[in-house]
């Protein structure tokens, strides 16, 4: 009965996107009308040919839900070497304005291309990172299956259409215009319901939980799927201008939109990129070292300083412009506090490894985890530092940022999840070890040499054109024209590029090991699916 | 001696530290109630990030000082917000900033800084984050239209240096604004001060500005005497360049600075 309905919703849903996509006022629009419609053809033909076949109940309350998490690792991988493979691109892009080609009219521009990176590696390689963890260490560390049956696989194919709408719609020419969240009315729309479909799941499985206690991992990971959700609905309050247009037009204007924009941008940093990973971190870590986390009172500390504390530093974007002075000043504040918490959390994550030092040299799998949580302890403190506004008038607007930006992203976020999925393929696929360590060696080494390039790139030509900008004369004059910060700046501009190749080589080598670890490597003898208490 | 000690009645357990006695209650035990409580855990940490956001943002929409008063301020014509509206679909905002900060050196380069009022009807906002090309925020009038156009099709040929990619394509797309009424209508609705009248009239002035030898009153009469109606990309048609460049060359200029004094207060 159950599928009869189904396939009347899913009749209903083509039926509404090809009306859509033949009222459709722009090409993007038109491409995702399409998109769904297609979509939903596909899900309504695999539900058709499952109807009426007769059904096999098995009591899988006893086992763990892993097949979903084996997808979430698969996509984890290909939408991280898509989002670097674009990003390395872009890179070249800048040194080389050539490569912006005029045969593809625009729509492989750098404008374009470059939230196509954003997203791909925020919200496509971080989030499907989060998702597919977040499902495996809630489980474990709960002792029980999923919550919502089919629910978790709703979040993952609803996660990646969200990801296939959005990056089809910047390419083709539908965006918000605001940085971190230019997808367009309609993907905001279905991303807030598979967010709460996302927060159903986890929060269920925790509900009904066999331990007493809920693991600090998975404060972290509820804590990034509530504020998300907050952040998202807020700074994406948005009227269409039409329902057969992307176009839509945001409620606040001006210094509001601002505020709430960095308000959003931050903690999209703040929450997705740091909370959600923590998470990780808090799991993975002292697995794979084998210790308990370094202090309990300092994770709880940690954790409540840190959510309250990083919801106030979005105004350090906004540092000079028309913006009241007392918010920016408030936003620097909170800025230079947060160092603490964050620094509580590379602490308790570093000193996890208390005894377990001896297995930096022999297990790759560890240095990946510990350069990343090295790479966050320092990325948390060249942050509070560029938001002191003394120092940001000077690297605000400049390359200084986007460095800054990468050492967390390639550093922090990067390895830990590096680190999480050689730590999960063996352990899905029920393998004894990874296929080839010597790789993963290769991949550290690589990645780390990519990253130091990037962040010194940056370094170098966002001081350099921070400097080149204020450049006075005896006279008063301005010493160097706009063009010349420019024309300055492109030999870095290749070395980041290259940095950028390094990173993606390591990547590369990274899904191959996967790969053979699932095709090559020997099984275990027992399954690793079934619910142990507190795994 | 011994005897005496022996007298004494024993002392409660709470004094010597020895045997049972009323447990205080730890930090640690007390967080153990979250700890065990899903709901409890998911509402208190919402609560807790939901009062910086409330502080920082909440303020800004009533607080009289946040927005300047000006005069010069009007929307967007319609073919302006056609070019702002190309201009978001590209992406300039990831290279160009719209906000000039008041230092000596931007001040000196770019003109004078910006004020929030400048950009009380932009929804959204474009202040952008990172200057790969300068700023924009008064690029208006500062160079030609001629120049725009050899810009646009070809940033190289103009400034060697430039990273910029080609944006020709736009010359060729024409538009006929035949939606634009309702993207009027809709930034009306989120409180732009468009009248019935410019909204009615949208397509007619959309059309209007690029014309200067038509009938063009009815534009100014609605939208001021300082809109620039000329032919942008001087070529036949409404181009998206010529939307785009019509945005371009109004931008910064509105705000007349002869009567505006800043205020201590902000």
């Amino acid at each position: 009965m159950a599928n009869y309905i189904k396939l009347i919703a899913l009749g209903v849903i083509v039926l509404l996107a090809l009306m859509a996509a033949n009222f459709a006022r722009d090409l993007a629009y038109l491409v995702n009308a399409l998109t769904v419609a297609l979509a939903a053809g596909g899900l309504f033909i695999w539900v058709l040919r499952n109807t009426d076949e007769p059904v096999i109940r098995q009591d899988l309350s006893g086992e763990y839900m892993d097949e979903v998490i084996r997808y979430g690792v698969i996509a984890t991988a290909l939408w991280g070497v898509v989002g670097f493979l674009v990003g390395t691109f872009i890179a070249f892009q800048l040194a080389f304005p050539e490569l912006n080609f005029e045969w593809s009219q625009g729509f492989l521009n750098f404008g374009r291309l470059r939230p196509l990176h954003t997203s791909a590696v925020i919200f496509a390689f971080g989030g499907n990172a989060l998702i597919c963890t977040s499902f495996y260490v809630v489980q474990r560390t709960s002792a029980a299956r999923l919550w919502g049956g089919n629910l978790a696989w709703f979040v993952f194919w609803g996660y990646q259409l969200v990801i296939v709408l959005a990056a089809t719609g910047y390419v083709l020419g539908a965006s918000q215009g605001k940085e971190y969240a230019e997808p367009e009315w309609y993907v905001d729309w279905w991303l807030t319901i598979v967010w709460v479909a996302y927060l159903l799941v986890f929060a269920g499985t925790l509900m009904k939980r066999k331990e007493p206690h809920i693991y600090v991992a998975n404060w972290f990971y509820l804590s990034f799927i509530l504020t998300v959700a907050m952040l998202h609905i807020v700074n994406n309050l948005s009227i269409p201008v039409s329902i057969f247009g992307s176009k839509s037009v945001q409620v606040f204007s001006g210094v509001q939109d601002a505020m709430t924009q960095w308000w959003y941008g931050h903690n999209a940093v703040g929450f997705f990129l740091t909370a959600g990973f923590l998470g990780m971190m808090y799991y993975f870590v002292p697995k794979q070292a084998e210790r308990p986390v370094f202090s309990y009172k300092l994770s709880i500390v940690h954790f409540w300083a840190l959510i309250f504390i990083y919801i106030w530093a979005g105004p350090h974007h906004l540092h000079y412009t028309a913006l009241p002075d007392w918010a920016s000043t408030l936003g620097m504040v909170f800025s230079v506090i947060l160092w603490m918490p964050s620094w509580g959390g590379m602490i308790n994550g570093l000193m996890t490894l208390s005894g377990a030092w001896d297995k930096l040299r022999t297990d790759p799998v560890i240095r990946m985890m510990v350069i990343s949580i090295g790479f966050y302890g320092m990325s948390t403190f060249e942050g509070p530092m560029m938001s002191i506004r003394a120092v940001n008038s000077l690297s605000h607007y400049t390359d200084w940022t986007i460095g800054h930006v990468h050492s967390g992203a390639l550093g922090w976020n990067g390895m830990i999840t590096f680190g999480a999925l050689y730590f999960l393929v063996p352990k899905l696929w029920n393998k004894e070890r990874l296929y080839s360590l010597s790789m993963v060696s290769w991949h550290f080494w690589l990645a780390t040499i990519g990253i130091i390039l990037y962040a010194a790139a940056m370094w170098v030509t966002g001081i350099m054109e921070g400097l080149m900008w204020r450049e006075v004369d005896a006279n008063g004059f301005l010493v160097n024209s706009f063009a010349d910060t420019v024309a300055a700046k492109f030999p870095m501009y290749v070395v980041r590029g290259l940095g950028g190749v390094l990173y993606i080589s390591g990547a590369i080598i990274m899904c191959y090991n996967l790969y053979m670890t699932i095709r090559r490597s020997p099984a275990t003898q027992a399954a690793a699916g079934s619910a142990v208490p507190a795994e | 001696m011994a005897n005496e000690s022996n007298k004494k009645p024993a002392m409660p357990a709470s004094a010597t530290g020895v045997g049972d006695r009323p447990k205080k209650k730890t930090f640690l035990d007390r967080h153990q109630i979250l700890e065990r409580n899903v709901t409890l855990l998911a509402v208190l940490s919402l609560i807790v990030v939901s009062i910086g956001g409330i502080v920082q943002i909440a303020p800004l929409f009533w607080l009289e000082n946040t927005i300047e008063d000006v005069e010069g301020m009007r929307p967007y014509t319609p073919l302006e917000m056609a070019g702002r509206n190309i201009y978001i679909r590209e992406g300039c905002y990831v290279c160009h900033s719209q906000m000039i900060r008041p230092m000596r050196d931007e001040v000196e380069r770019y003109g004078h800084y910006s004020l929030a009022a400048e950009s009380q009807y932009d929804h959204p906002f474009q202040w952008g984050s990172k200057r790969t090309g300068p700023d924009l925020a008064r690029v208006g009038g500062r160079y030609s239209d001629e120049w725009h156009v050899d810009h646009l099709r070809d940033p190289q040929s103009v400034v060697p240096e430039s990273v910029m990619p080609k944006y020709g394509y736009l010359e060729d797309r024409l538009i006929e604004g035949e939606h634009i009424g309702d993207v009027l209508a809709t930034n009306a609705f989120v409180g732009v001060p468009y009248s019935e009248e410019m909204i009615e009239n949208a397509q007619a002035d959309f059309a209007a500005q690029i014309d200067p030898y038509g009938d063009f009153d009815g534009l100014v009469e609605r939208y001021g005497e300082n809109v620039n109606v000329r032919n942008f990309d001087g070529a036949a048609g409404i181009s998206e360049a010529d939307a785009l460049i019509a945005y371009l060359q109004m931008l910064g200029t509105l705000v007349d600075f002869s009567t505006f004094t800043p205020v201590a207060s902000r």
